[in-house]
């Protein structure tokens, strides 16, 4: 990259924005490694969360685990599992953190409005308005045998329950008036006699009728996090959510056409180009030197990609049971058997597995990599390696470029894995004016510079407006 | 039994058990919904010697105009006070007339990693109508019907806790597995009107099985560790403690007491000009410290403990933390929770094997 003046960019003063997402259930969690600690210990969530504060991080992510997932019908064994709940660990953190928000993820399909948006309120309130919520979805019956629910929910009506369901949630969320509680000990009422509004919203996918029991946190509601990929999810981010996630953030020229597409989606809607923030999740290797960083990665994706992950990554791209072959040897000489995913080992990222093994068994033989080799350097693992000024270059240049408004981080290792970021990274991007040097908000809404919320802008669709509930 | 002297419960919901509490409460109304004010009360609660806090919740407003109708869920107040205490143990009332049992369980679970073994679960009930049209769900009509929710809730909840042994994480290098999956359990319950699958996401929690208490006329016989037991006058209590067949049976005590600066007749007539203080079955108390005392030392040996419900939470307890509990545990007559032990431990409750333990070890404390 040839160096210009700093301010010959589409966006000179665009800030880079951090989030942590602590552990998903995948394989590049790290857990062989004596560093690797607990993935339930509350303590752990603890320092993860404190450290990100202490690195000005403007949130921390939680996933969320509807059921163990499985090979062939047999729970998953090679990988972290076990996980508590997220809006339960998050009200924890609430208590030993301050200023980053708390971001719980968290499915419409097998949660009811009612509950799920008194949780999240809830968690808004306790954390003085640092709640984020990650809108996610479900369509399979294979998840649903864990709930009343149950059963199957069609996969375009996924997106139908989830728009929906926000409905009904910002209805609730805007149910109590500004200053509807009595600021003064001697009054009449606890709260104002119209403060309340009752929500009564009949729909395809919701019939309730309830009184809200929470008022609007100092945010407004919860910030609203979404993660689809596909045409249908970019729409429902641009019509709902407030942040978005994406796999577009490792390479330059991929993560600008996505976040060019997403705004393009923004107009289409009608909301400003600037109303969206865009945080790819990504992985970030940090040396002191570009070979030490390199040396680094290699026994990263060692650690990560065990000759049994290894296998079992394969044998998923090629639909075939695969553990009992060498995985330091060559790539199986079958072909991929394409079946349709029941859900039961997540969303498959692979849209034709005969094209991808094609890809595979060029590239493996080009350059003579073993079957373990291959998945290392072709598989799922993404993110940025560099040295800490190197990194804080490049990240620059993505931000005010508009290729991303910042990343939301998994770290490698729990619970220490962030230490090189907020060590050395972030004095090397605070140096180039595009990372903050303190809060200046105190709300996660404030911290991500988003406007007000939603549905204190826009007349609701959802409720029929009675005032006297409660 | 765990021998005669009381363990000490307190329900903190909102400002107290009267519907007009806030109207006396030491802060204006809009302080309730507050952080400081969640972890202020079990703090309070904690230093005063405390056992127990329990908090009570539902889909409905707590109250209706003009007194409170805000309430923060208990299952999130829940997690963040056992955040910011270290020794009294948490029970949110979480009821499964409408929820998913799986999240139950699992913020259930939580709750205990979090609190790292001080959780408990007062098993709640949602009988009115309104519950079943907020959850947007069939109502679940009569005792009977609702009866058998709460015992199918527990049973799967029960089951979830035991679906990964203790040591389901082995970390085993040599064979790359992190889990034994022969250590996890599909729970495959099938109840009166649902079925789920499982295992539970959250791994065993810290006690094994965390606290259950309840109403033993809400819930199915078997079910709990606790008897939550009622009955206006000692004989009733001494008549219902006897036939709850629980491990432990705790009296619902609804207290009201003088203060430096009011009479406990006065504090109660005060805000019966507002809203009645409706009976709910439970012994009552109006008066001064040394008579609580002395109903208290009467209900040793008859229960293993007490919960209080505080007339005004920023009045009572006080006078609780100050002149009742010092009182009661120089006699000898209650006991204060110990550091680092669980909830179990408190209440002298074994931590139970799991169901699918091969070998049952000698089950020692949990402690960590």
């Amino acid at each position: 990259m040839t160096r210009t003046d700093p301010l010959d960019v589409p966006r000179p003063h665009a800030q880079l924005h951090f989030g942590v997402f602590f552990q998903g259930v995948n394989h590049w969690t790290i857990w062989s490694d004596p560093a690797g600690g607990s993935q339930i210990d509350p303590a752990n969530f603890r320092r993860v969360a404190q450290r990100a504060e202490r690195g000005l991080f403007d949130a921390f992510f939680l996933g969320e685990g509807l059921r163990l997932r499985e090979v062939d019908g047999r729970i998953h064994e090679l990988d972290v599992a076990g996980r508590p709940d997220a809006v339960t660990q998050l009200a924890a953190l609430a208590a030993v953190t301050d200023r980053i928000g708390l971001v719980s993820t968290s499915n419409t399909t097998f949660n009811e409005p009612a509950d799920l948006a008194r949780r999240l309120s809830g968690l808004d309130l306790l954390s003085a308005g640092r709640a984020g919520w990650n809108v996610v979805t479900t369509d399979n019956a294979w998840t649903g045998a864990n709930f009343r629910r149950g059963g199957h929910l069609d996969h375009a009506d996924r997106y139908r329950r989830a728009e929906e369901f926000l409905t009904v949630a910002r209805a609730i969320w805007d149910g109590w008036k500004d200053g509807a509680v009595s600021g003064s000990p001697g009054a009449p009422s606890w709260s104002a006699p119209d403060a309340v509004r009752q929500v009564r919203h009949r729909g395809a996918q919701f019939d309730v009728d309830l009184a809200p029991t929470l008022p609007r946190s100092p945010q407004g509601h919860p910030v609203i996090f979404q993660a689809g990929d596909s045409g249908e999810g970019r729409d429902f981010a641009a019509r709902n959510a407030d942040v978005i996630f994406s796999a577009h953030g490792n390479d330059f020229d991929d993560a600008l056409a996505f976040a060019d597409d997403v705004r393009r989606r923004l107009r289409a809607v009608g909301r400003p180009e600037d109303d969206l923030r865009i945080l790819p999740g990504t992985e970030i290797i940090i040396g002191a030197t570009e070979a030490e960083a390199l040396e680094k990665k290699r026994w990263i994706r060692l650690q990560q990609v065990t000759p049994a992950t290894a296998l079992g990554v394969a044998g998923l791209l090629w639909g075939l049971d695969l553990s009992d072959r060498d995985a330091d040897g060559p790539l199986p000489k079958e072909d991929p058997v394409v079946a349709e995913n029941d859900g039961s080992f997540g969303a498959r990222r692979v849209a034709d597995p005969r094209e991808a093994v094609a890809e595979w068994r060029q590239k493996a033989e080009t350059n003579g990599w073993s079957l373990r080799e291959t998945v290392i350097n072709l598989g799922p693992q993404r993110g940025h390696v560099g040295t800490p000024a190197g990194l804080a270059d490049r990240f620059t240049r993505y931000v005010r470029h508009g290729a991303v408004d910042g990343f939301n981080i998994t770290p490698y290792l729990i619970p220490d894995g962030l230490d090189d970021i907020v060590d050395l990274l972030v004095p090397e991007l605070q140096e180039r004016g595009v990372y903050r040097t303190r809060y200046t908000g105190t709300t996660l809404r404030e911290h991500l510079g988003l406007r007000e919320p939603r549905g204190a802008r826009e007349p609701l669709g959802a409720s029929a407006e009675r005032p006297g509930a409660g | 039994m765990s021998g005669p002297a009381l363990r000490l419960a307190l329900e903190i919901d909102g400002d107290g058990a009267h519907p007009a509490a806030w109207r006396r409460a030491a802060h204006s109304p809009d302080h309730l919904l507050t952080p400081r004010r969640v972890a202020g009360v079990a703090a309070a609660a904690e230093n005063a010697g405390f056992t127990l806090v329990t908090l009570d919740d539902g889909a409905l407003p707590p109250g209706s105009a003009p007194d409170v109708v805000g309430r923060i869920g208990a299952v999130e107040r829940a997690a963040f006070l056992a955040a910011s205490t270290s020794v009294v143990g948490v029970a949110p009332v979480v009821p499964v007339t409408y929820a998913e049992p799986f999240h139950v369980s699992g913020q259930l679970a939580s709750l205990d990693h979090i609190s790292v073994g001080r959780a408990g679960w007062v098993v709640g009930d949602e009988p009115a109508p309104a519950a079943a049209r907020a959850w947007g769900r069939p109502l679940v009509d009569g005792t009977a019907a609702r009866t058998r929710e709460a015992g199918d809730g527990i049973d799967v909840t029960r089951a979830l806790w035991d679906s990964w042994e203790d040591d389901a994480v082995i970390r085993s290098v040599a064979t790359s597995r992190y889990l034994d999956r022969d250590r996890l359990h599909y729970v495959d319950f099938t109840g009166g009107t649902y079925t789920v699958k499982g295992p539970a996401i959250v791994p065993r929690p810290p006690q094994g099985q965390l606290v259950v208490l309840g109403r033993p006329d809400a819930v199915p016989a078997g079910r709990l560790d606790v008897a939550l037991v009622g009955g206006p006058d000692l004989a009733a209590v001494t008549a219902a403690a006897a036939r709850a067949e629980a491990p432990r049976t705790f009296a619902e005590v609804e207290v009201a007491l003088d203060t430096p600066h009011a009479a406990a007749e006065d504090r109660v007539a005060d805000l019966e000009r507002h809203a009645p203080w409706t009976q709910r079955g439970r012994l009552r108390y109006t008066g001064g410290a040394t008579g609580l005392i002395a109903l208290l030392a009467e209900l040793t040996g008859v229960v293993d403990g007490v919960r209080l419900h505080p007339l005004v939470l920023d009045e009572d307890l006080p006078v609780l933390s100050r002149l009742v509990i010092p009182a009661l545990v120089e006699r000898r007559l209650a006991v204060r929770p110990l550091p680092a032990a669980t909830l179990r431990a408190h209440l002298g409750l074994e931590r139970p094997a799991n169901r699918h333990a091969v070998a049952v070890p000698a089950a020692p404390e949990e402690t960590r």
